[in-house]
């Protein structure tokens, strides 16, 4: 047996990263970010609000959280509608309580099948960001880049058209691009990214069109990953996000402003025997001194990274 | 190994309540080694036959961006609460962070850390490597390291725990004192080369972070009772036997903001217990083999009609 000798070669092998789409830096080697009224953490909850056609595509990938039966499968069809009609109302209420301002990623479908929720996002004071188009409006490498660049082009449209506002920010279902996702994101005049989970601030992304914000959204902290992957129950979730925040205070003291994005999913967290809890670690947060509970595009516009 | 048989032949059946008994320094019970895992993952590396690097298409951004959030965030936090307790580093290092990130190399190297081979990149694995192109990597690992550390590499952990049959002579025939790949025992302990002396290390699968964040999805307050009983149990048999104990690490796991607290709290109780030698895992391979080695063999001999 023997490989190709090309596999013992290493022609990336150098400072720095493996490519050139940011450089290499430490989180606690930076310029302090400064938040507003001088806080510590920015706690930045991010809301995945989503619709699931019952026929469901595996081009290029199939969506987290889509049909899994034969057709029809009337039970996840219906249990992703629950979180909207549902839970995403008892979240919102939830934010109310503690007067929190929130990013809402949203299919473009949502704003087609129900301007209502969008109208009711924006007079609370939330932020939408670009969510494709529904569900079955994966990005990964393979993609035809014209219909990336229309996917992309009509999501936007299309929330802009019914919220009032073109989003600036953009999140890829399950996080998932291709190589041409940044430079076409650029292109359609998008400001921040959500996709990239290697950092807790924002930092700048570069590509050949020019550059543009990513704003990490941890996936180990999404409620996905801790109550559904992990299937941890919803005290030990608020035990690890006050835990989280705990740490965070106290390194923001040292090294400046610190963010704990909370990537929520309507049909996980909006569900009766689950919210309780949800609602009193929002209580438990807004006291704290240093809690600043922000946007998405507030935090990407006070960190002001160059 | 025995290529191609049933029983690999890597060590001898040795139980564990007939043996000479491993006396650490200073009358401690058991070695404590933390193994920080500081590995660099290619966005975009070249295929091998036998094992696909990303479950998803180029770039697998989660898979990626996770992988590079333990260096450019968690490393530092794992880093400072082992300093702030006291224990060094002895990392299972991809050295290609030697070139990539000499920042972090230097930091733990000053701070008194140990390297260890972990291959070059945890994305280029050793299955279906011919003898001359293992022996190119492992020839590459002991002067990447010793070229950015000055320190000559005593052990091994396979890359992404890829191996080849002939891995373990090797890395005996280039001086290695220690492999980190094989799980079979509390101890460290003789294993079978062809030529000079090599023993295993007790790493940890079972306490490993990967295995208890993603395998077995325990909260961060759980694994962290996890490792104290580990310890205690390990602590308390020790004081007959003289156990090891390894604490196998990921700064993209453990260094999250939910999980660093708790994990904290272990190292707190493991430097106040005071049966504990904190070492490295170099010190640790280098007292059995000038105490021990022969003792462990004395002990196997006794079992040689059983099976080897």
């Amino acid at each position: 047996m023997t490989l190709d000798p090309a596999y013992l070669t290493y022609p990336k092998r150098a400072k720095g990263m493996d490519h050139d789409l940011y450089p290499w830096r430490s989180l606690f080697d930076r310029p302090p970010v400064a938040w507003p009224d001088g806080k510590s953490v920015a706690t930045w909850m991010m809301v995945s609000l989503e619709w699931f056609p019952i026929l469901p595509s595996d081009t290029p990938f199939r969506a987290p959280g889509h049909m899994q039966t034969a057709y029809p499968d009337y039970r996840h069809y219906t249990a992703r509608d629950y979180g909207t009609r549902v839970g995403f109302y008892r979240l919102l209420d939830a934010f109310a309580k503690v007067g929190a301002k929130v990013s809402v990623a949203v299919n473009a479908a949502i704003a087609e099948r129900y301007p209502s929720i969008i109208h009711d996002i924006v007079a609370e004071g939330h932020e939408i960001i670009a969510h494709s188009s529904d569900m079955n409006g994966t990005i990964a490498s393979g993609m035809d880049e014209v219909a990336e660049r229309d996917l992309i082009a009509r999501s936007l449209d299309t929330l802009e058209k019914v919220s009032g506002t073109r989003p600036r920010g953009w999140h890829s279902i399950a996080r998932s691009q291709s190589f041409n996702t940044p430079r076409l994101l650029i292109e359609a005049g998008v400001d921040y990214m959500c996709d990239w989970v290697n950092d807790e601030l924002p930092y700048r992304f570069h590509t050949q069109a020019g550059s543009l914000i990513n704003l990490p959204l941890n996936h180990e902290l999404a409620d996905r990953q801790i109550l559904v992957t992990q299937q941890h129950s919803i005290d030990s979730y608020a035990q690890q996000i006050g835990d989280a925040h705990d740490w965070l205070t106290v390194e923001a003291a040292q090294f400046g402003g610190r963010m704990l994005p909370l990537h929520l999913t309507p049909y996980i967290m909006g569900l009766p025997y689950r919210i309780g809890a949800f609602e009193r670690l929002l209580a438990d947060l807004a006291m704290r001194n240093g809690n600043l509970f922000a946007r998405g595009d507030q935090i990407v516009d006070a960190a002001a990274i160059s | 190994m025995r290529e191609g048989q049933a029983d690999p032949g890597l060590y001898d059946f040795r139980p564990y309540r007939d043996r000479a008994k491993i006396q650490w320094p200073g009358g401690k019970t058991v070695a404590v080694w933390v193994s920080p895992n500081i590995e660099f993952y290619e966005l975009d590396p070249p295929a091998n036959p036998h094992r696909k690097s990303w479950a998803k298409p180029h770039p697998d951004v989660v898979g990626y961006a996770h992988r590079d959030y333990g260096n450019r965030v968690g490393h530092y936090r794992l880093a400072e609460v082992m300093e702030r307790h006291g224990f060094k580093g002895s990392v299972s290092l991809s050295v290609a962070m030697c070139q990539h990130c000499p920042e972090i190399i230097d930091q733990v190297n000053a701070l008194g850390w140990e390297f260890f081979s972990h291959g070059v990149y945890n994305t280029r694995y050793s299955y279906g490597m011919d003898e001359a192109q293992e022996r190119a990597l492992i020839e590459d690992a002991i002067k990447t390291v010793q070229d950015a550390t000055g320190q000559a590499i005593k052990g091994w952990l396979a890359p992404a725990l890829t191996h080849t049959p002939r891995t373990l002579d090797l890395i005996a025939e280039y001086g290695l004192t220690y492999t980190c790949d094989l799980y079979h025992d509390d101890q460290p302990g003789p294993v079978h080369v062809a030529n000079g002396k090599l023993i295993s290390m007790p790493y940890s699968l079972e306490v490993n972070d990967h295995y208890g964040f993603s395998v077995y999805n325990m909260s961060p307050r759980k694994y962290a009772d996890t490792l104290i009983s580990q310890y205690d149990r390990l602590a308390a048999e020790g004081a007959q036997s003289g156990t090891v104990m390894c604490i196998p690490l990921h700064a993209y796991l453990i260094g999250q903001p939910h999980r660093i607290g708790p994990f904290e709290e272990v190292l707190r109780h493991i430097a106040a217990d005071g049966r504990a030698w904190i070492t490295r895992s170099g010190d640790i391979a280098d007292h059995f083999m000038a105490h021990d080695y022969y003792a462990a063999g004395r002990d196997a001999a006794r079992y040689m009609v059983e099976a080897r």
